[in-house]
């Protein structure tokens, strides 16, 4: 390596730094979107660097299908209060209950869809002008194509035609009203930067990570968790089997892993060692070929 | 391991994305479940082979249309380094979308058909790269094999490139490969059907290029970007000014000006959330401390007390135009330059330049989308800048459409 030159690790942790100073400096009330996966954790613990020694100047918002780990909310709670950040949550639950979004019914139902509801109802409902998202551009296709500063209209939409372009690292987040900014930090990290990160700064991540015995059952490729709310087929039995996730959405959509791997240098070495994509065992982005891309153009995150 | 940044620059039928596919295909960057969906695709779209190009397009438009219409970011590493590749469209009516991905590039490849050599697009986008600053240029010579891997074939396009080549950029690192993405001669393995080639394949050269003196290193250059002010019990009196380091060193202790106040001090210290450093340089984000109580916000620039960036409200730039709304002359846009927002007027259009001749159109009072041209136009508040030539950071600015919020230009001062 060259003098003066940075890790690859460094570099990245630089421009999200960069970004997250941006996002603070630019708007007058950005709020960060946290679902209790690992992008969100480190860009917690990004924040606090970022700002350090004030506090994080925006709240975590979290969208809780109702259909979530338990060890998530756990630990969501916990690191809220450890870096003395408020902490909103926004409950699908509540807009299925004021008829805001339909609960959808059959074997492949998740609430997943319903969180894009819930979530642009709690940007408009505080008036949030930047939110802060997690989202990487080597998770899926229609994000490879994403900005760092991501505009969306007063629906809260995603149009791929009409991104403005983005120089150098100056960053327009220029707006009329009603509308908001979706801002990935860490848009140019790869699922293996970020574990690389989270072994190189010890952060600390919720249990499901990590191998543990749970009843699972075979779906089209991918081990989902057995649960009250989960409608199986006739076909499909119930497993006792050790298991990590290896990326976090509910549990209705998220594919666990066959694995022993109980520290993050040996899920590094599986993941090294992996033939499938992590968001590969993501059931939500299976449902079609433009899955993404269609829920971006509504308003997911 | 370093990071290394590189665009693709190329027309629709000279096999870019193919490229990009062979290069993550060969390296092993792409996982099973992505080779079975390309697969598939590819049987769908009735082709016979696998086709790499399929692993780069994204968005429906695209796959139906079979063309790239945005800037996609795809990633790979190897044990050398990890790589970012912003893949950009070689259309002419997607410039801005190139400029884009050019702007924080470290090297770009420049692509050319093997069967048609040095065509307007090759000169449009090699031309742009050097533009845009970006340090080593990669010529790929794609197509070998449709050529019968001839080495007249190559050596006639290298000097046809390299006769237009040095009058625009005659310092410019550049290297030529021949190569066949789609039967993968030269891109990460050596081709067996060109013998007469030794110089090293494209992901060797990739691996290899020197990248740390791509920043400036020489001229202390610090925009404030926000100011942390705790105001806690334990830090009540901490002020730190927060940003990244656009040019040059910061040590504790050196001497330093602050524009446009032009108060001067000492820093105190540069940290690094709770670490202080001894050093810091680009593209560091750090928090700088001074010695002294001086008014500082965002916008503001902290610079080497005897190295001052250039101040002024005539600036003189190139300018790429992004926005099919043209721009007028005696137009008012809002301007972005570091961390400073100003307003400005654009007074001259001195040249548009025709990048296929470098012909310099005069009397021209309007710029349309895509046209590259040398403006002179004046600013509400002094820039602190240095040319762009010199940084990239203090060096560029853009262009905004108040009435849109768009971002309509690209500007590189002179």
């Amino acid at each position: 390596m060259g003098d003066y030159q940075l890790t690859h690790l460094k570099e990245l942790e630089s421009e999200a730094i960069y970004v997250l100073r941006e996002v603070a400096a630019q708007f007058e009330r950005p709020v960060l979107l946290f679902s209790g996966g690992k992008d969100s954790i480190v860009l917690v613990h990004l924040s606090v660097k970022a700002f350090y020694p004030a506090r994080i100047p925006f709240p975590l918002l979290h969208i809780d299908t109702g259909h979530n780990f338990s060890e998530t909310l756990v630990f969501r709670d916990g690191l809220a209060k450890s870096v003395s950040a408020q902490l909103l949550v926004g409950s699908v639950q509540d807009s299925i209950d004021t008829g805001r979004a339909m609960e959808e019914k059959g074997i492949n139902a998740s609430r997943n869809v319903l969180q894009t509801v819930t979530l642009l109802d709690a940007i408009e409902k505080n008036k949030f002008d930047a939110a802060i998202g997690g989202a990487r551009r080597d998770e899926e296709k229609a994000r490879a194509k994403e900005r760092f500063f991501s505009h969306r209209d007063e629906f809260g939409q995603w149009d791929p035609k009409n991104q403005r372009p983005e120089l150098w690292y100056m960053f327009n987040g220029k707006k009329r009203m009603g509308e908001h900014f979706r801002v990935f930090p860490i848009s140019n990290w790869t699922e293996m930067d970020v574990w690389q990160y989270i072994l190189a700064e010890n952060i600390e991540l919720p249990s499901i990570y990590f191998t543990h015995e749970r009843n699972v059952f075979y779906r089209d490729g991918v081990w989902l968790a057995e649960a009250p709310f989960m409608e199986m087929k006739p076909t499909e039995k119930i497993e006792y089997k050790r298991v990590r996730c290896r990326t976090v959405g509910d549990i209705s959509c998220t594919g666990l892993t066959l694995s022993t791997a109980d520290t993050v240098e040996e899920i590094i070495r599986e993941i090294a060692a992996t033939r499938v994509t992590e968001r590969g065992g993501r059931y939500d982005d299976k449902r079609s070929e433009a899955a993404m891309e269609d829920r971006k153009k509504e308003g997911y995150f | 391991m370093e990071l290394l940044r590189f665009t693709t620059a190329g027309s629709v039928d000279d096999g870019k994305s193919t490229l990009i596919g062979r290069l993550l295909y060969d390296s092993k960057s792409i996982f099973e479940d992505q080779l079975d969906a390309v697969r598939r695709a590819s049987v769908q779209k009735g082709s016979e082979y696998l086709n790499l190009a399929l692993f780069t397009d994204g968005l429906r438009a695209e796959r139906e249309q079979g063309i790239t219409i945005d800037v996609a970011y795809r990633y790979f590493a190897t044990p050398q380094r990890k790589f970012i590749i912003a893949d950009t469209p070689g259309h002419i009516q997607y410039t801005r979308n190139m400029v884009t991905g050019a702007s924080t590039a470290n090297a770009a490849i420049v692509l050319i058909d093997a069967r048609n050599g040095v065509i307007e697009q090759t000169h449009r986008h090699t031309f742009l790269a050097s533009l845009l600053g970006i340090p080593h240029i990669i010529v790929c010579i794609n197509k070998m094999d449709l050529m019968d891997y001839r080495e007249d074939v190559y050596t006639r396009i290298l000097n046809d490139f390299q006769d237009f080549a040095n009058h625009v950029f005659p310092d410019q690192d550049m290297r030529f490969i021949p190569i066949s993405a789609l039967k993968g001669d030269n891109v990460v393995k050596p081709s067996e059907n060109m013998p007469w080639y030794v110089r090293g394949t494209l992901l060797h050269h990739l691996e290899t290029i020197p990248i740390s003196q791509d920043h400036d290193l020489v001229h202390p250059r610090f925009p404030v970007q926000y100011v942390i002010r705790p105001e806690s019990d334990e830090f009540h009196d901490y002020r730190g000014y927060a940003g990244r380091v656009a040019g040059g060193f910061f040590h504790p202790g050196d001497k330093i000006i602050v524009l446009p106040s032009r108060l001067e001090s000492e820093i105190e210290s540069v940290d690094a959330y709770n670490t202080a450093l001894s050093e810091a340089h680009p593209p560091m984000s750090v928090t700088l401390t001074l010695k002294d109580d001086v008014d500082i916000s965002r916008g503001d620039m902290i610079a080497g007390a005897n190295d001052i960036p250039q101040e002024s409200c005539n600036i003189d730039a190139m300018i790429c135009w992004m926005n099919p709304r043209p721009m007028q002359l005696q137009g008012k846009y809002a301007l972005k330059h570091t961390t400073q927002d100003v307003r400005c007027l654009i007074q001259e259009i001195s040249y548009v330049l025709n990048i296929s001749t470098l012909n310099e159109i005069k009397d021209k009072k309007a710029l349309q989308m895509n046209e590259i041209a040398r403006i002179r136009l004046r600013t509400t508040k002094p820039l602190f800048f240095d040319p762009y030539k010199t940084n990239r950071i203090t060096g560029s600015l853009i262009l905004i459409d108040e009435s849109t919020n768009e971002t309509v230009a690209a500007g590189m001062i002179l």
